[in-house]
């Protein structure tokens, strides 16, 4: 049997960010990963590091995670390719433009100055190719992207280095609660600690059933894709009110188109077959608002497996129903900049028994409450 | 979305004769082929191609001729300068045609895509002038277009010796042959060699080359290692070790052949289960004596299911169309058994060869698993085996972390270049099998879509379908 302090389910970003902040404050902490570390979501999502029009419970939480990722070298010893050359939400009516103004008043009244309205004349300076006749944009000069295989491969060689033992290709079969804390059942043999975490993912209700406190999780895979290398013409991320889309140009001239559209998923496979159907749509996209696209080649498309939540928000949370399990899963498609945050949080929650982060509504207890009320209801 | 009963993907020997069988049998049959006429690589242009060329290119070429004509008096319909891009595990293809893309379905699908030159990196490879052999034959074969004098030919395997023997016959000056095949390998093939004589012809016809070859004086190196391409914007020259002595020589043009390995990009796009071969060192798709896949309707015959030559596709063509027929409730399992029995024969017969051949053309094994860290792995990315080595050491056991960390791979050649190369360095540095070491995950469009295609995908709605 091998013991630890904590026993991380999942080696994908969230696992391996919460293993790395225990070790930085001297807690052993192992990984338990079904196959290689960021195998799913975490190795192949967009990479977006974006404050941007997040939900507004997750504010503090992305403006807490902008500020590592600003000096993410100082955490993992790499600067993980990221590129913060800023992103902006396309508004294409003066309609589109008030919505984002309303938010921007709303941010500022809660203390938040991220976010910003530009005009026409700084959009078309900031994103030269944009089809003409948009009218404005919401900005948030220090967002970009990273590049997320490389941010989890940094951040797995600081955990090793600091102690963190990640054990791949094991499958977690089951836990079990005894005198001195948890066992962990796996094909490899039993791991004990006096805690879990769940960052399982895509399978997160799996684990949390086990604790009796299942959550509506829906498994989901949005695609992206990718051109060929163009010539530079595009520094931010641009995003649009009136589209599903999110359009980057790397470093390296290749254009990473996404849009949340979402391949047909077969969880037990672990496959996903790209719906070139609802592609499609992202490319209609693409060709209204950069018309000079419609000649680049589409080298890939593909899609990592992830977890959504109906609200769209993670769970962060202490367990309801067991002593010394936490969860951190959910992240519906948004999670890579949160992740160097919510490993502190985890972190803090393990250690201290509380963090300083305002959580409160990504409680996993709102699921439970929300059946309570349906079933009375 | 365009409904069929069969769609047969590719127009060589075995989709030939794929299409050919099950449309016999009554199936609805759909053909797609990438080149505008039928016949694939092996039998390509076979129709058009004036009579005086067709006899330079032997007897075999000319059979593809009789298979063609079964083809076109089969009723299956045949759509020439399709490109497919996508196979999924539902049976739904995405083609290319005219700049226009659109989606079809069938009930059953056969991949026959054939085979691809082994691509085999060394120092050089990447330099303008150096070229697979088959470039090189495809030339020859479509537009008569013959290398400039003195060209080099190196690699091993059988087709080595034919493409020789087809630049010797057309007149082109070879300035050498430089023939890598490691000089143990004889033995090691040596107790195979009864066997293959059951299927003699194989061996007469290399034997034959090889005679002519060395009639007409052509430099023949045996035993050839350490091949490098020289020169600074283009090839300039071909150095290499031959009895323990440097040897250079000077050269514009660079033919290399190392083996063909099953094409096996659309299969494994798909999701089909594929192993590796450690015998003819590549992977292919597991199929059963129907020729099908792990996946239900998919069925793979011909080279793209393992290298079996162009008489062993026809064969296996058959068998898949007639499996596919009878799936389809066409055909009887009697009849089936009875009409594919003796393609079932002939196709053993016919691989007989096969064993003796791979154990006799293997590629050096420094070549493949052990590439010097300067040379170029991923032409796409320009990724080095050293690159590659580091990622391993970094703690990247597969070859799809490498591929996420390095991007070797993630260029517009969607890793078929590379692949099988990172593969076998990886399963050398960590000393595991082939299967640990794994293929990249094919992503589609596996062929290149732009966006505008893709965003004037013909609509499911729009096209009338389900």
């Amino acid at each position: 049997m091998i013991k630890a302090d904590t026993i991380v389910i999942g080696g994908g970003l969230m696992g391996l960010s919460t293993a790395l902040h225990l070790a930085l404050r001297g807690y052993k902490a192992i990984v338990l990963e079904r196959h290689s570390p960021a195998r799913h979501a975490s190795g192949v999502n967009a990479g977006g590091l974006r404050q941007l029009n997040r939900h507004m419970a997750e504010i503090p939480l992305t403006v807490a995670a902008s500020e590592i990722w600003k000096n993410i070298s100082a955490l993992v010893d790499s600067d993980c390719d990221v590129v913060l050359s800023g992103q902006v939400k396309v508004a294409e009516t003066e309609a589109e433009l008030q919505s984002l103004q309303a938010r921007v008043d709303e941010l500022n009244a809660s203390g938040f100055h991220h976010e910003r309205i530009i005009d026409q004349h700084k959009l078309y300076e900031l994103v030269p190719r944009l089809v003409s006749g948009c009218v404005g944009a919401l900005y948030s000069p220090e967002d970009g992207f990273a590049r997320p295989f490389h941010a989890a491969t940094a951040f797995r060689h600081k955990a090793v280095e600091l102690g963190v033992q990640i054990i791949t290709d094991v499958d977690v079969t089951g836990v079990d609660q005894g005198d001195s804390g948890w066992s962990v059942a796996t094909a490899q043999g039993v791991f004990s600690a006096s805690n879990i975490v769940n960052c399982a993912g895509a399978w997160a209700n799996q684990v949390a059933e086990w604790f009796g406190e299942p959550v509506p999780l829906t498994p989901g895979a949005p695609m992206l894709m990718v051109t060929e290398r163009l010539p530079h013409f595009l520094d931010p991320v641009v995003g649009a009110v009136g589209h599903k889309l999110s359009f980057k140009q790397m470093p390296n001239g290749t254009v990473i188109i996404g849009g949340a559209h979402m391949a047909r998923l077969d969880l037990e496979r672990e496959h996903a077959d790209i719906d070139f159907t609802a592609l499609k749509t992202s490319a209609k996209t693409v060709t209204q608002l950069f018309p000079h696209m419609g000649s680049a080649r589409i080298v890939r498309a593909w899609a990592g497996i992830e977890a959504f939540m109906p609200d769209n928000i993670p769970v962060i949370s202490a367990s309801s129903r067991a002593r010394g399990v936490f969860h951190a899963f959910g992240f519906s498609a948004h999670g890579f900049q949160l992740s160097p945050v919510v490993g502190r949080i985890m972190s803090e929650l393990i250690i201290d028994g509380k963090t300083a982060m305002p959580i409160e509504p990504f409680d996993i207890r709102r699921f439970q409450e929300q059946e309570r009320n349906t079933s009375v209801g | 979305m365009e409904h069929h009963e069969l769609i047969v993907i590719g127009g060589g020997p075995a989709g030939l004769a794929a299409a050919t069988a099950a449309a016999n049998e009554g199936a609805e049959c759909l053909l797609l082929d990438e080149q505008s006429t039928p016949g694939g690589q092996v039998y390509r242009a076979v129709q058009t191609v004036p009579e005086q060329r067709a006899r330079l290119l032997g007897p075999d070429y000319q059979a593809g001729r009789d298979l063609v004509t079964q083809f076109e008096q089969s009723g299956a319909r045949h759509l020439p300068n399709t490109t497919v891009w996508n196979l999924n595990g539902r049976c739904e293809v995405g083609i290319l045609r005219d700049g226009k893309t659109s989606l079809l379905h069938a009930k059953r699908v056969i991949i026959a895509s054939g085979a691809m030159e082994r691509p085999v990196p060394f120092p050089g490879w990447t330099l303008p002038g150096v070229m697979p052999a088959g470039a090189g034959q495809i030339l020859l074969k479509s537009s008569a277009l013959v290398p400039a004098d003195g060209l080099v030919l190196a690699g091993s395997g059988p087709l080595l010796l034919l493409l020789a023997w087809q630049y010797l016959q057309a007149g082109v000056s070879i300035g050498a042959i430089l023939d890598m095949t490691p000089h143990g390998n004889f033995w090691r093939a040596l107790p195979r060699l009864p066997e293959a004589l059951l299927a003699h012809h194989y061996i007469i016809k290399g034997l034959r080359y090889q005679l002519q070859l060395k009639m007409a004086r052509v430099p023949y190196f045996t035993g050839v290692r350490n091949l490098r391409a020289t020169g600074t914007d283009s090839i300039e020259a071909v150095e290499f070790d031959h009895r323990n002595t440097s040897k250079r020589i000077e050269t514009s043009l660079l033919l290399t052949h190392f083996g063909v390995v099953p094409d096996s990009h659309l299969s494994r796009c798909a999701g089909c289960d594929h192993r590796w071969d450690s015998a003819q060192l590549c992977w292919r798709p597991q199929t059963d004596e129907w020729c099908n896949s792990s996946l239900a309707g998919i069925a793979i015959a011909g080279d793209g299911a393992g290298i079996g030559g162009a008489v062993a596709a026809r064969h296996a063509g058959r068998i898949a169309g007639l499996g596919s027929a009878h799936a389809l409730g066409h055909v009887g399992s009697m009849r089936r058994d009875e009409i594919g029995r003796d393609d079932q024969r002939w196709l053993n017969d016919d691989l007989r060869v096969r064993p003796f051949l791979e154990a006799m053309f293997r590629p050096p094994p420094e070549l493949l698993y052990q590439p010097d860290d300067a040379t170029v792995i991923c032409r796409c990315e320009e990724i080095t085996a050293g690159q590659v080595r580091r990622a391993i050491q970094d703690g990247h056991h597969d070859t799809n972390q490498v591929k996420f960390l390095t991007r070797c791979g993630m260029g517009p050649c969607q890793g078929r270049q590379c692949n099988n190369a990172v593969g076998q360095l990886l399963a050398h540095e960590l000393d595991v099998d082939m299967m640990a070491a794994g293929g990249y995950r094919i992503r589609p469009p596996i062929r290149p879509l732009t966006i505008s295609q893709l965003a004037a995908l013909e609509d499911m709605q729009a096209g009338g379908g389900a």
